[in-house]
This record gives structure tokens, sequence and C-alpha cells, in this order.
């Protein structure tokens, strides 16, 4: 089970990286939400798995008996679920708004903020 | 309890923004308001923290290390005041400043919600906590970016989102490992039990973990090509107050996980530190000597100044650590009050690039006068504040022997009073030029221009002060150090015992 979950997560690790490398906007939208579940699905894993044994304290007992769950990884995932869902709605509006604008889904158009080496000396100026 | 007064009077006027949801000149009072109460409470319990040690809050009453503790030593009273005060000269500026179209769609509410995360990533003893934090202060920062829906701000938030996601997944990965190697969330616990992990190797790893997710956020070396293709996309409001905070919570976050959690090999981790510190540097200042749009400037600026600050948590020595404060409490006011500035010239001659504007010494002169203070603290030129800064790191340098590195600093300081002369020889000492044809087009607020002015002459009021009076400030820096480094005194407080 272990490692059927590890694996699971490194590809989805792998296939979150592919797809936020593409040039879609879309594709990296899509790579983002990926990416969200396989920290999730880490968390989740490296909390030492434990099948069919919940926390519960027995009745008479102050202590809960090992093997029991961890139900503090899944408390974990779901804060990093609900607030990876906040910002997945945020990147999805905002990509709806770029192709508005730039009517364009290719991450290559979208590199004129970063165009800052303008030639120093081009206006003229005022004799003094 | 008085630590939670500074946490939530933005929290609160926030919400009494809300409220106003109509009357946006309601808004930005009841901000500036805010953000006075917040410097005053900041200040209280920084002199709390001072006379009576760490103040501590269990919230929900759940006892450390079970439930959720915030806790405030010196370093975060310290962040807390100085985030106050930038959040309340930034609010004061934005007044007249942000134009309508932004104040109407709640830009006061946000502005308040972003300083809100800022503070309590600055209070939190839970790492997990400090995860939330971020996100609080970055989802604030998203819309803030994007308000207003620019093309180049669409595409600058873009980059942003992008890259904070990222880093945030990234940090969610390495407090997974961290639980299981040691089966605990809270920072002051995480410091004893990760001291008994046998596995050394693993815990370097995870520090490694944190250091590329907190490099994210504070733009260090390979990290930080995402900052200057979006800081100078939003109003210069915003990029005042996101240079101020933003950057820095990273760097703050870096100083307390690499002070208080994983000190198992540090010379490995310092070299780590050592060598990104000195390429962050070099290449933020090579990056802002080749620009020539005043924002861009400054906004490479910021990753080169990051690289000091680095560099002092990579010394790792009392002296070293005492620098990165005091360079953090000057860097966060000069940085602000610069970009403040370029706002102001901005709104005078209608343009941000340097060919298109001139002449402001002439027509101008007590803004250039304000500039060149500001400029010379960032170069570090005595007696201004960050002469001060440089001269412990450089001191501390010298002392740890790393005399290459003492060498990185002094040459990118020189490169720092080169880009900064090139600034005012374009845009203060040069003729105006003839056709002003700067497509940018020039949204202007609505407001007295003395409400544009005042802030930046406090700020810039602040830094001369720290420099003629840096001794009280350097020894308040040093105590801090010397808590961090002593550890005991943080686990102690924070576990209650």
């Amino acid at each position: 089970m272990g490692l059927l979950l590890a694996l699971l997560t490194g590809i989805l690790y792998s296939a979150a990286f592919y797809m936020m490398l593409r040039r879609s906007l879309v594709k990296l939208i899509i790579g983002l939400v990926l990416l969200g579940h396989a920290s999730n699905m880490a968390i989740f894993t490296m909390g030492r798995l434990s099948k069919g044994n919940p926390p519960f304290i027995a009745e008479g007992a102050t202590a809960v008996a090992e093997p029991y769950a961890d139900p503090v990884p899944q408390a974990l995932i779901l804060t990093a679920i609900v607030i990876g869902f906040g910002i997945q709605a945020f990147a999805i509006v905002l990509i709806k708004r770029v192709y508005q604008e730039t009517e364009s889904d290719d991450l290559d158009k979208l590199q004129t903020t970063d165009d800052g080496l303008v030639r120093l000396r081009k206006a003229k100026r005022k004799k003094p | 309890m008085s630590l939670l007064l500074p946490l939530f009077a933005p929290f609160v006027t926030a919400v009494l923004c809300l409220a106003w949801w109509k009357d946006r000149r309601v808004q930005g009072w009841l901000s500036v308001l805010g953000f006075a109460f917040m410097l005053v409470l900041a200040l209280q319990l920084l002199f709390t923290v001072r006379a009576d040690g760490i103040q501590v809050v269990n919230a929900g009453g759940w006892d450390a290390p079970f439930g959720i503790v915030l806790a405030a030593d010196l370093l975060s009273a310290i962040m807390l005041s100085v985030t106050a005060l930038i959040g309340f000269t930034v609010t004061l500026y934005s007044i007249p400043a942000v134009d309508v179209k932004r104040e109407s769609f709640g830009y006061y509410p946000l502005l308040n919600m972003l300083v809100f995360g800022v503070s309590g990533a600055f209070l939190a003893a839970d790492i997990f906590n400090l995860y939330v934090w971020f996100e609080v202060m970055l989802m604030s920062s998203f819309v803030l970016l994007a308000l207003g829906g620019e093309k180049r701000q669409l595409e600058g938030a873009i980059m942003y989102v992008t890259i904070n996601f990222l880093s945030s997944a990234i940090f969610l990965a390495g407090v997974g490992i961290l639980y299981s190697l040691t089966g605990t969330l809270n920072l002051a616990d995480l410091a004893l039990r990760l001291g008994d992990v046998p596995e050394t190797g693993l815990v370097t790893l995870v520090s490694m973990f944190f250091l590329v997710s907190f490099g994210i956020k504070a733009a260090i070396f390979p990290l930080f090509f995402w900052l200057p293709a979006s800081y100078h996309t939003p109003p210069i409001a915003v990029a005042a107050i996101f240079s101020g905070l933003l950057t820095k919570v990273g760097v703050y976050a870096l100083l307390r996980v690499f002070t208080l959690l994983f000190v198992q090999d540090i010379p490995y981790t310092s070299t780590v530190l050592m060598i990104l510190a000195a390429l962050t540097m070099i290449v933020g200042v090579l990056g802002a000597a080749a620009q020539a749009d005043f924002r861009r400037i400054l906004s490479f600026s910021i990753v080169s100044q990051i690289g000091y600050m680095v560099l002092g948590i990579a010394l790792f020595t009392p002296l070293a650590i005492a620098g990165t404060i005091f360079f953090l409490v000057h860097n966060m006011v000069v940085k602000t009050s610069l970009f403040l500035i370029s706002g102001l010239v901005h709104h005078v001659k209608g343009s941000y690039k340097l060919r298109y504007i001139g002449g402001v010494y002439r027509d101008h002169f007590w803004l250039s006068m304000l500039f060149l203070v500001a400029a010379l603290s960032l170069a570090g030129l005595p007696p201004f504040s960050g002469f001060w800064a440089k001269f412990i790191l450089v001191k501390a340098g010298i002392e740890a022997g790393q005399f290459w590195l003492v060498l990185v600093v002094i040459a990118s300081s020189l490169m720092t009073l080169y880009y900064l002369i090139k600034i005012w020889n374009e845009v203060f000492w040069t003729n105006e030029p003839e056709e002003l044809n700067d497509p940018e087009p020039h949204t202007p607020g609505s407001g007295p221009l003395w409400l544009m002015v005042l802030p930046v002459v406090l700020l810039v009021g602040i830094t001369l002060a720290i420099g003629l009076n840096a001794e009280p400030i350097f020894g308040l820096a040093q105590e801090t150090a010397d808590q961090l480094l002593g550890r005991e005194e943080y686990i102690r407080a924070v576990l209650g015992r």
C-alpha cells in the first residue's frame, strides 16, 4: 500500500511539472492542480499508513492503543486542500481575464513585463 | 495576551472597511487609524518582550505542543513594529495616489488583510500555522497585484501566482517530511526532537526544502526571476508595500528555521547559504545596473539587498545575525521610501522610464533631497542607516575569516552606488526631454499632494534617525541575535516549562 501511494505521488509530481512546463495557460493551471494533489498525497503517505485502526480511545483506557491512524496529517491535508482550492479558483479566473486581454493561450506571448532593457538615450533632451 | 492586539488590529480594520464598502474615503482613513493603532500596540509589545521576556499565547487553551501557539520574541516584535510602520505610511500614500477604480474594489480591506497575514507569519510558533499565515498573505497579495486588471498586471500576476503556488507546495512537502521524522509541528518541540533524529542527512535534506521554498519568497539567487517581472506592474503603493514586506517575510522565515530548527549540520547549510548570498548580491546588482526603468532598477535592487541579509544568516555568528536584523529594519524602511519616491517622480513627470524624465532637481528640489538621503542610505554611505548595517556585516565577515565574502559585499555596494547615481543623473540631474511620449497611461488618484509627500518624509526621517542614532538599535539587534542563537529561551517559553 505504501509503495503504491509513493508511486502515485511520484507520478502526480512528474505529471504536474510536465504540465507546468508546457506553454499553454490552461495546462499550467492543470499542472498547479496536480501539484497541489501531489503534496497532499505526500503528506498523507508520510504520515504513516495504518489500515482499519481509527484513533479512538477505548472505554476505560486513557490513551489510544497502538497502532492507530494518525489524524494530524489528515487535518493538515484538509487545510491544504481548502487553501489550494481557493488559489486554484483565483488562478482560473485570472487566466480567463488574461485570455480576454491578450486573446492568447501561449505563455511565450506573456513576457512583455520582462522587457526592461529599453535603450536609455532616445528621447531628445531640451537645451538648458 | 498583548501579542494578539497588534495582530488583530489590521483584521478588525479590514472587517470595518467591509462595513463601509461604499465609502472609500472612510475606508482609507479607517486603515490609517488602524495601522497607527497597530504601530502603538506593536511598539508596546516590543517593550513588553524586552522587559518581561517572550510572550506566548496558546490558541483555544490547548497546551503546547498539541495546540497552536503564537509566540512573540524580540525578532517577531521588531518585525511587527516595522510592518505596522510600513502599513501606516503606504496607506497614507495610497489615499491620494491610488485611483478610484481600485479603491472602490476593496483596495483597503486587501491591504489590511495582507498586513494581517504578514503579522501572523511573524508570530506563528507552529510550522503548519506559518504555512497558513503565508497563504493569508499570498491570497491578499495575488488580488492586490491583479486589482485594476491592466494587461501588464495580469501577466505579472500569472507568474507571481504560479511561482508562489510552487513554493507553497515545496513548503508543504517539507512540513510532511518533518512531521514524519518527529511527529510534531510546534517549532520549539521540533527544535528539541530534531536533535534526537538519527538520520541527520535527512534533516539537512528537509532544510533544503525550506531553503528553496522560503528562498522563492525571499527572492534569492536562482529563484528570484519572478520578482523583477512582476513587482513593477501594480500601482506604486502596492509595489512599495510588497517590496517592504513580502520578501522580508521570506528572510524572516529563513532566519527562524535556520537558527531554531536546522542547526545539526551548520558547516553544510552555512556554505550553501554563503554561496547563494554572494550570487544574489552580485546578480541582483548587475541586473539593477542594466535596467532603464525606475521601478525595475529598484526591483532588482531588492534582490541584491536580500543577499546581504542571507549573508548574515550564513555567517551564523551573533554579530552577523545582529547585522541581518539591523539590515532588515533599515532595508524595509529605505526600500519602501525609494519606491514611494519613484511614485512621486511619476506623479510630477508622468513616467517611470529614465529616458522620458529629467530635470526633477530643478523643478522639485526637496523631492531630490529626499531621494538623495534614501539612495545614499541604501548604498551604505555614512552617516545613514545603510552604512551601519553593512559595517556590521563586513565586520562579522572579517571576524569569521570569510574575506572573499567581504570583498563581494564591498564590490556590490559600489555597484549599488553606481545604479543609484544612474537614477540621480537621468531623473534628477539632466534636463527634461523635449517630447514626452511614454505609452504608459498616467492614472492619477484624487487627493492632496502633501498626503503623498508626508509618508516619504516620515520614512526618510526614520532612516536618518536610525543612521544618526545607531547605537540603541544595534543594541536591540544584538539582544535579538543572542535570543535567536540561545535557542533555550524560545523553546522554554513556547513549551511552557
